[in-house]
């Protein structure tokens, strides 16, 4: 099994015909994801390599029966577009586009939870989304990834930096560790979906044995996220977070990694998923080495 | 993107929030003429977007055109915390009866935005949330509902303002969520909100940052950019569009991803070693954006060494190691250099790295490696 997505998903893609949306869209489709629409208002009635355009998201689900969004609209249009999606029914949004302004996040997020309370939104700003051998939706290079192996344990991946998803995912595959979904939440002020929405869904998932958290400086969203692992879960944990020597008030390279005020350090959140009970390593390689010992011991224990 | 006080009140002023009378000035002449304009008393007070201006004498009451004259000659050129003061505000001084704070910012852990107030103004407002949090009362706004005037009446009361400062405080309050939300700003801070011995209430500082994201709707956020205060390297590497945050070392570091960059920055400081910089090149990683990226940390005369660290996703190994020599082949350099190049076709491109490399062009295969590699060279260059 997996979280969010699977095998059976269908995914329309808003800016399926712009360039991104079309590069992208046609990779995830080679790696086995279910493309089934791209949307786009003036060119509805035609297609992309075989893949028919609607006017709508809302034309798109009732002719294809998709039940996840892929936006790859310019950062002018994605409020809209994640309105639009909400709107025509589909159960997950994953944003992928870059550049969001936060007071456009922050409202998309909360008109979302309250008009459409059942919609699951994922980023902006973020990697996107792979059940390896399953699906994958956004910009992760599927090929990184080991799917999972029936009778071995399996890890869970939730990431705020792309690169370092890539990295995670490489590190399992090179020690043979099958992957059962890794989600990039991505690295703005206002994800739509947080590490406690992925660590839920993870703890409850039965083929997902153990979690790979990765967590960067800016905001509390790992203190929560340890405050869940130390209270609600029964699954080991391996971290690592980025930026431990970064200065206060730059932002490094994303929009929600600053550290202001004192707040948001990497040793803060390090030391409450310490105590959390998570194994924090101090760069990715010796995270990764946690989680294959993890594994290790998860094995023994079969 | 961080604005000046003078920026700021402008900014304010565009959304009728009462700021003072001022002009913002480079020179002691325009200063005394700027203060003959907006009438004595007035305030000189220099622009550095850094806290604790007035303890290091960067803000100096004058009655006269001398004292105009002493004090701007005195504060302009000087140093403040590592800021040169270039630009001096001359507002009309303010009768104060009681200082106040007020604020927005995004709250993101609630995903709301956040209001603060406090009738203990005019200082530190980390150091009153230390020491008395209940002096601050917040508010919590969702964007959907926006800000009413009952709330911000119910908020005003809860702080404990002057009750003659209610209804000002509430019209200034929603002009300034008004300006928060607008002018997508990412902070709009008001410390100190005066009440005057007349009953008005009256912004006298401004603090804002913008977020840079929005700059699509207010292409006037350009002007701003001019006046970001950026170092000569952070300079470069923004006119070339890269990822640049600018730090003490000499380590140079091209990483590709946030993430992967911060990651680089940090494992160069855990063996041992002093990164010079935070440098994003994106996931692309070609020979445009690595040429350009080489001539950012070839300017930095700390550098003594640079660590490429590439991971490639969509983009191949292969790809990133053609750019990499291409981009040797444009950029002189003289400092050595060490690639962890790991991801996509990693075989492929170490083997198209494998007959460039020497002493000064190394390959190393974890990141680890790789670190402690450029940290050996750089203190090696270091002591020659």
């Amino acid at each position: 099994m997996s979280i969010f997505v699977d095998k059976d998903t269908k995914v329309v893609y808003q800016g399926l015909t712009g360039s991104q949306g079309r590069f992208y869209g046609l990779l995830n489709q080679s790696y086995g994801t279910q493309v089934v629409a791209g949307t786009n208002p003036k060119k509805a009635g035609t297609d992309v390599e075989g893949i028919p355009v609607y006017a709508t998201v809302a034309d798109a689900v009732a002719a294809t029966g998709a039940t996840v969004s892929c936006i790859f609209i310019p950062a002018p249009g994605v409020r809209d577009a994640v309105m639009e999606a909400g709107e025509g029914g589909v159960e997950l949004i994953v944003a992928i586009t870059e550049g969001v302004p936060a007071h456009d996040e922050a409202w998309f997020f909360n008109k979302l939870k309250r008009d459409f309370p059942q919609v699951q939104l994922l980023g902006p700003n973020c990697p996107g989304i792979i059940s390896p051998g399953q699906c994958n939706i956004g910009i992760t290079a599927g090929h990184i990834a080991k799917a999972p192996v029936d009778g071995e344990p399996a890890v869970g991946i939730v990431s705020r930096s792309g690169t370092l998803t890539y990295q995670a995912l490489h590190e399992l595959k090179l020690n043979d560790i099958g992957v059962t979904t890794c989600v990039g939440i991505g690295g703005d002020p206002v994800p739509g979906t947080t590490f406690i929405d992925c660590l839920e869904r993870f703890e409850a998932d039965p083929d997902t044995h153990a979690v790979m958290m990765i967590g960067e400086i800016g905001g509390s969203a790992e203190e929560e996220a340890a405050e869940f692992i130390k209270t609600k879960m029964t699954k080991p944990v391996a971290s690592y977070i980025a930026g431990v020597t970064a200065p206060p008030g730059k932002k490094m390279g994303h929009a929600g990694a600053i550290v202001s005020g004192g707040k948001g350090t990497a040793a803060a959140k390090m030391d409450a998923l310490r105590d959390a009970g998570a194994r924090v390593g101090q760069n990715p390689t010796e995270a990764g080495q946690l989680m294959v010992e993890i594994v290790k011991e998860l094995a023994e224990k079969r | 993107m961080n604005l000046y006080e003078y920026q700021g009140k402008q900014f304010f002023a565009r959304y009728g929030i009462p700021v003072s009378a001022g002009e913002a000035v480079t020179t002691v002449d325009d200063a005394i003429a700027a203060a003959d304009r907006v009438g004595y008393p007035v305030v000189v007070k220099a622009q550095v977007q850094v806290g604790g201006r007035g303890k290091a004498g960067g803000i100096k009451l004058a009655n006269d055109a001398d004292e105009t004259r002493h004090h701007a000659t005195a504060i302009l050129g000087m140093d403040i915390k590592g800021h040169t003061v270039e630009i001096v505000w001359i507002e009309h001084a303010s009768d104060i009866a009681e200082e106040y704070y007020a604020s927005f910012t995004l709250d993101r852990a609630a995903k709301k935005h956040l209001g603060m107030l406090s009738a203990q103004g005019g200082v530190d407002i980390e150091g009153v949330a230390a020491t008395d949090p209940d002096a601050i009362a917040k508010i919590w706004v969702d964007p959907v509902d926006g800000l009413t005037e009952d709330a911000a009446r119910a908020w005003v009361e809860a702080a404990k303002l002057n009750p003659k400062a209610t209804d000002g405080a509430v019209d200034l309050l929603l002009k300034l969520y008004t300006a928060y939300v607008e002018g997508d700003a990412d902070l709009c801070e008001v410390n100190p909100l005066i009440l005057t011995p007349d009953g008005k209430v009256h912004a006298l500082d401004a603090k804002v940052t913008l977020d840079g994201n929005s700059e699509f709707r207010h292409p006037d956020y350009e002007q701003y950019d001019a006046t970001q205060v950026r170092d000569d390297r952070e300079e470069e590497a923004h006119a070339k569009g890269l990822q640049y945050v600018g730090l003490e070392g000499s380590v140079g570091v091209i990483a590709n991803g946030a993430g992967l960059a911060m990651s680089t920055v940090d494992i160069v400081n855990q063996v041992g070693g002093k990164p010079a910089n935070f440098l994003d090149i994106g996931g692309g990683a070609n020979a445009d954006v690595m040429a350009g990226a080489l001539e950012v940390i070839n300017h930095d005369p700390d550098v003594k060494a640079i660590f490429i660290n590439i991971f490639g996703g969509i983009t191949k190994g292969d790809e990133v190691a053609n750019g990499i020599i291409t981009a040797l082949g444009r950029v002189q350099i003289d400092n050595p250099i060490v690639i962890r190049l790991d991801g996509t076709n990693a075989d492929e491109g170490r083997a198209i790295l494998e007959p460039h490399l020497s002493d000064k062009l190394q390959m190393k295969p974890t990141m680890v490696e790789a670190a402690e590699a450029v940290v050996a060279l750089a203190t090696q260059e270091a002591a020659q």
